[in-house]
């Protein structure tokens, strides 16, 4: 038992690759077999997910010494060979993104996979490489991880083609290819001075290294930081990314809500290494780059017309303000960022979900296809200038679930930020006191941040069909379309079919 | 040796920066590639420099590190040649696809006076 739990940590690297290359054996027209493999190898990933998770805990002490786990590819020793290492930060993460791919993969059974050709088999190598970004102790495999699912990512950025999302990818493609160019010099300065890659060793060369040739290490890891806060989308390196997300198709957007992710989380664990996180990777500047980014997700959301667009901002205000408790630097605020972390991802994933319906909804309906004339959904959420309506009447949307931060719970609340509030860890003395309440404050500002983000969404759903004021939604999802025929609908006899006759029309004049 | 290498790798990024930010799709791709080639350079002589000495250690028991060269960045440089090839690779298809669909080279996809 034990001995294969020593296999463990490689597991969410082999099963995707695996999956995803038999994947390239079945036609696309085989759907069963395909989606059959598709969902078992995410399964199996989830399991062994769950499991590193609970082997990092301390109820298993003896499994992992310390509960992190080492796994040496091939055998190979630690310098020399490349290892894999599971602690509890690298195991939440690939719990995360594999619960957020399994989410994905059953959304985009109803469309989304039959847009394109090898979806699913992209989707796996995004997997595999997320996987890999959060597993690996070496750095220069972490650039390994970081192209195999950029490139899965270029490939999944043009799903279903178009004009739109072409010259979008070409964006997205030019400024991470030249991000990888960064990583890689950033890498190769620190190679020159430290002469190992493994990350456990770079960190014990750091504290050795003689101040004569510290500059040039730490020049390259600035290097390295500005790669990893273009991937982590940070003001000002992150223009790329609202065209990119809100062109992306949905379910695509939605598993890109992850991919900054590991820009912040490379952030996090290469600056860990670092005995002085000086320069990108902590420190004052970081902190006031986060809250520029801030500033920057918040005015692009209130600005956007556009959904898709809106929840791209979001993205880039969940990435400033995990940076900025990065930035900030005491430990219980990087604790309570990462929880914040989990809501987050799930939260924007989501939410892209969420405008893909509402955006395919809206492209069947007539009548509000001009979407420049449309005010910016913002406004729709709060009913700014509009008449009451008499079908949505003013009561809290959304159930509250226990200790769900931000999104899950309810979207009208009167107490912000309370389940932060026990997120807070012991503080040791005077110092981190103070930084620990200022940061809790601008924490709870920014849970309620994201309660207008959840009343976007439940406002979105309501207003939808509310300016539309032909009908009240649940009439479009339940009456008999003989009666009451919607304008621009087919005449036929069944109840869902006119919809979507619509949606094909719509989506193949889109392309 | 040293001056000729940085100089190379100097004027090579330089072209390579000064072509990304060309309008052009073409010439940012040639962009790209000149600055894979620098960086390729720049990992290898972040190695050192050594001449006639092979990456391979040959011969068990001591072994001096100064008669051979360091085989690490070598790897690396092949496999970032090869990434940069793949993804370079791509990045040709893209921008013919971004050609076909828009009608123009441009890299926002319509010229900037039209």
């Amino acid at each position: 038992m034990t001995a294969w739990l020593q296999h463990l940590p490689v597991l969410p690297i082999i099963v995707p690759l695996l999956a995803g290359a038999s994947l390239l054996f079945f036609a696309e027209s085989r759907r069963w077999p395909r989606l059959l493999i598709m969902l078992f190898a995410t399964l199996v990933q989830l399991g062994a997910a769950i499991t590193m998770v609970w082997l990092t805990t301390d109820s298993v002490p003896d499994v992992w010494s310390r509960g992190i786990g080492v796994y040496a590819i091939g055998g190979w020793h630690a310098p020399f060979g490349i290892v894999l290492v599971v602690d509890r930060l690298s195991a939440l993460m690939i719990a995360v993104n594999v619960t957020l791919a399994m989410a994905v993969t059953v959304y985009s059974i109803g469309r989304w996979d039959r847009m394109g050709v090898h979806y699913h088999s992209l989707l796996q190598f995004l997997l595999m490489g997320l996987n890999g970004a959060f597993l690996t102790g070496d750095l220069f495999n972490l650039f390994v991880f970081f192209e195999i699912l950029l490139t899965a990512s270029y490939a999944l950025l043009l799903h279903g083609g178009g004009p739109q999302r072409t010259k979008m990818a070409l964006h997205f493609i030019a400024v991470n290819l030249t991000a990888s160019f960064a990583f890689l010099i950033g890498v190769a300065m620190i190679y020159s001075v430290a002469g190992t890659l493994n990350m456990a060793e770079i960190a014990w060369k750091w504290r050795l290294m003689p101040s004569d040739e510290r500059g040039i290490a730490q020049a390259g890891a600035a290097i390295l930081g500005i790669a990893f806060l273009v991937k982590a989308a940070a003001w000002p390196l992150n223009f790329w990314l609202p065209g990119a997300y809100h062109a992306a198709g949905a379910p695509v957007a939605a598993i890109f809500a992850i991919t900054t992710k590991v820009g912040v989380y490379a952030l996090l664990r290469a600056g860990s290494l670092l005995e002085d996180p000086s320069a990108p990777f902590g420190g004052a500047w970081l902190f006031y780059l986060a809250i520029a980014t801030m500033i920057f997700g918040i005015v692009g959301m209130l600005a956007s017309r556009q959904l898709p667009r809106l929840v791209s901002f979001v993205v880039i205000l969940s990435s400033g303000t995990i940076l900025a408790a990065v930035g900030s630097g005491a430990p219980s605020m990087i604790a309570a960022a990462l929880y914040y972390m989990l809501g987050s991802v799930f939260a924007t994933a989501a939410f892209f979900m969420l405008t893909g319906m509402a955006e395919r909804l809206r492209a069947a309906l007539p009548g509000v296809r001009d979407r420049a004339a449309t005010p910016p959904p913002t406004y729709t959420a709060f009913a700014v200038g509009e008449p009451p309506d008499p079908y949505a009447p003013d009561d809290e949307v959304g159930v509250a679930l226990p200790a769900a931060m931000a999104f899950l719970g309810q979207s009208r609340g009167d107490r912000p930020g309370c389940v932060i509030t026990d997120l807070r860890m012991p503080v040791v003395d005077g110092r981190a006191r103070a930084v620990d309440r200022t940061c809790w404050v601008r924490i709870s500002v920014v849970a309620s941040l994201d309660r207008a983000q959840a009343a976007v969404v439940a406002g979105s759903g309501r207003t939808a069909a509310r300016r539309r004021s032909y009908h009240h939604p649940r009439r479009w999802c339940c009456a008999p379309w003989g009666r009451d025929r919607a304008p621009g609908t087919l005449r036929t006899a069944g109840r869902r079919r006119p919809l979507l006759r619509a949606q094909n029309r719509s989506a193949t004049r889109g392309r | 040796m040293e001056v000729i290498l940085t100089l190379g790798i100097g004027v090579l990024t330089a072209s390579g920066v000064w072509l990304l930010l060309r309008p052009r799709t073409f010439q940012v791709i040639m962009g790209l590639s000149l600055l894979s080639y620098a960086v390729s350079l720049f990992i290898f002589c972040m190695g050192r420099l050594a001449i006639d000495v092979p990456p391979v250690i040959t011969g068990d028991g001591r072994v001096d590190a100064s008669q051979f060269a360091d085989p690490v960045p070598q790897a690396l440089v092949l496999t970032a040649i090869v990434i940069g090839f793949a993804t370079t690779a791509l990045f040709l298809v893209v921008i013919l696809a971004a050609r076909g669909m828009t009608g123009t080279d441009h890299v926002d996809g319509q010229e900037r006076d039209s």
